[in-house]
């Protein structure tokens, strides 16, 4: 287990050393002196340079990498062209509201997608089976975006019960969680089902109903818990997609979230901030897969010895 | 869908899924007869018949040119004279989606072209010499399987501008992660087979036993993941093109018009709808047709 855990941590830096080199080689092939631009035309070559001293661009490629490398393990990321604000300060502000509204739809995903899954499985080859899984494929084919601006005009402008944008009350919330959850709702539905189909096949779920048990009690104690490890490998996974992938429902929703902070990078060229942003939600990325993984070695004892260490 | 990879992932990697001691006329034409009675996976075949034709004939089909604005018909609702109605330049919004299709067939058939060249290649090797060359690309695979997909797309799509071309780019270099991981489990366990030995012990290269011998006993894979891909690059597109960060307007896209229709929500729910509806449809099809296609090609996968 220990062995295991260490040779994932030792990955882990790997892989976080691979995502500073590659973001920081990426950002500094943009066409454009981001010095010039920030100052405008109107600067002079004097200016130009005084500014480029300040924030540590008049030095070497290499030795620019290495202290982005030293400012990001000390998760200081220097400060935005812009606003002048600190980059790690607008970071955990912006992410903690993403983090509300991951959490929000990782709930919906999985109350809706167990239900839904269980019921399809239940009602095997039923009418309310096919409604069900052609429901979640929509859900898991339709543009998370594009089911949010169908939410706003159905709910938010016809029916007028819910706000469409913003994100200041509880009520903010719901139209979001829904829009960003569906997807991953839909394919909780799909895994819920066919893994409990497997596990309906096997005889001790025969020996429970010959016994007498309650279908309801077949279901819920024998069927479910064992049909759980492949549904909670999905469902970690994809909290680490919602917790970095909302940038699309933050946009609809105007959300002050990471993900916007990352398109206002992009689209004022404040690479400081960009940086920022990429490497913070790839490592949230990163730490939500290691945590799960480390989890399921607990779980799962078939991943520690077997084939899972690949 | 995603489970429905993983689960395919997991087979291939387990061995389940070679297929190099089946003979080929009849291995392909026992799978197409599987994929013949899969009706579901038919009629999706037929929808992407359908949307090839639209796109190869978008000139003869759309209505109106599907840049010409006429300010004199600005944000009309459906009618007889445009089926779907226009939007805020006066533009036919059918037009537009029949011209959309274009950019994401084609987005989705070229970008899965790239990342199946990169991750082939990568993977090949990788699983053929074995060694410090597997280690090397191993790790790498990892570090790009460890970016948060949409952030890394978007990341290559602001370095290096936006446009049609740029997106095959970002996304090929977004998937080809998993082409990899798939062609070297494969070709990890085809590389034990005798007739790879003998075509070693008879002198054949490196090259040669890569290219005549191992790649092409990949081929039902590589089918699979590319018309599983195809949707997901589709998607991907639209999720960009929406960002503002894919295609340009004026062309049309189906990601940017639902863009510029969101600020008419009220006014004209209709234009923001249609573009969604067809993306839906295509993503649809596709998923449900390369699922057939899995079933077909390897029935012991069939859950």
């Amino acid at each position: 287990m220990l062995s295991y855990i260490l040779k994932r941590l030792a990955q882990t830096v790997l892989v976080l050393f691979g995502i500073t080199l590659i973001t920081f080689i990426l950002l500094n092939v943009v066409p454009g002196d981001p010095v010039a631009m920030m100052l405008d035309k109107r600067a002079d070559e004097a200016t130009i340079e005084k500014v480029r001293h300040e924030m540590g661009l008049d030095v070497p490629l290499p030795e620019q990498y290495i202290n982005f490398v030293k400012g990001a393990v000390r998760l200081d990321f220097g400060k935005s062209y812009f606003t002048k604000e600190n980059v790690m300060d607008a970071l955990v502000r912006s992410f903690k509201v993403t983090v509300k509204l991951a959490v929000m739809s990782f709930l919906f995903a999985c109350v809706i997608g167990l239900t839904c899954g269980m019921i399809a499985a239940v009602y095997r080859g039923k009418w309310i089976d096919s409604l069900l899984m052609t429901l979640s494929m929509v859900g898991v084919s339709a543009p998370s975006f594009w089911i949010a601006i169908i939410l706003q005009i159905v709910i938010g402008l016809k029916l007028d019960l819910l706000p469409i944008s913003g994100f200041d009350g509880p009520l903010n919330y719901i139209l979001p969680s829904i829009a960003l959850g569906t997807r991953y709702a839909g394919s909780i539905a799909r895994i819920t089902r066919t893994s409990m189909l497997d596990v309906i096949k096997q005889d001790y779920i025969r020996t429970a109903r010959s016994k007498g048990v309650k279908e309801f009690l077949v279901i819920m104690k024998h069927a479910l818990k064992n049909a759980m490890i492949p549904i909670v490998t999905l469902v970690g996974t994809e909290l680490g997609y919602m917790l970095t992938g909302s940038m699309l429902i933050e946009k609809v929703f105007a959300i002050p979230g990471i993900g916007k902070l990352a398109v206002d990078g992009m689209m004022n060229r404040d690479l400081p901030l960009l940086q920022g942003t990429v490497v913070y939600i790839a490592l949230v990325f990163v730490i939500v897969n290691l945590v799960v993984d480390i989890s399921y070695a607990f779980i799962d004892p078939r991943i520690r010895y077997g084939k899972g260490g690949e | 869908m995603f489970n429905k990879q993983k689960k395919f992932e997991q087979a291939v990697l387990s061995g389940e899924y070679a297929n190099d001691d089946i003979e080929y006329s009849s291995y392909y034409k026992d799978s197409f007869k599987r994929l013949k009675k899969n009706k579901m996976a038919m009629v999706c075949a037929i929808i992407i018949v359908i949307l090839v034709i639209i796109a190869v004939f978008a000139p003869v089909l759309a209505p109106y040119d599907p840049d010409v604005q006429d300010y004199a018909n600005i944000l009309k609702a459906p009618s007889k004279a445009h089926l779907l109605g226009t939007d805020e330049y006066g533009r036919d919004i059918l037009s537009r989606i029949i011209y959309g299709t274009r950019v994401s067939l084609s987005v989705g058939l070229l970008a899965q072209a790239l990342a199946t060249l990169i991750g082939v290649t990568l993977g090949a090797l990788a699983a053929y010499y074995g060694g410090w060359v597997d280690t090397v690309i191993s790790r790498i695979t990892e570090i790009f399987a460890a970016f948060p997909d949409l952030i890394f797309a978007m990341g290559i799509m602001f370095v290096i501008g936006p446009g049609i071309k740029n997106i095959f780019i970002a996304l090929g270099l977004l998937t080809w992660v998993r082409t990899a991981r798939m062609i070297r489990g494969q070709i990890l366990q085809l590389k034990e087979k005798e007739y790879v030995e003998a075509a070693k012990a008879s002198g054949a290269t490196a090259f040669h036993t890569i290219t005549k011998h191992l790649i092409p006993n990949c081929i039902s894979t590589v089918i699979v993941l590319v018309t599983l891909g195809i949707p997901n690059a589709i998607m991907y597109e639209a999720s960009l093109s929406f960002l503002g960060l894919g295609i340009q307007p004026p062309t049309a896209s189906w990601g940017s018009m639902i863009s510029s229709a969101q600020p008419f929500i009220s006014y004209l729910p209709t234009y923001s709808i249609f573009p969604g509806i067809a993306i839906m449809i295509t993503v649809i099809a596709f998923n449900i047709f390369g699922d057939g296609l899995r079933d077909a090609l390897d029935p012991k996968m069939k859950n």
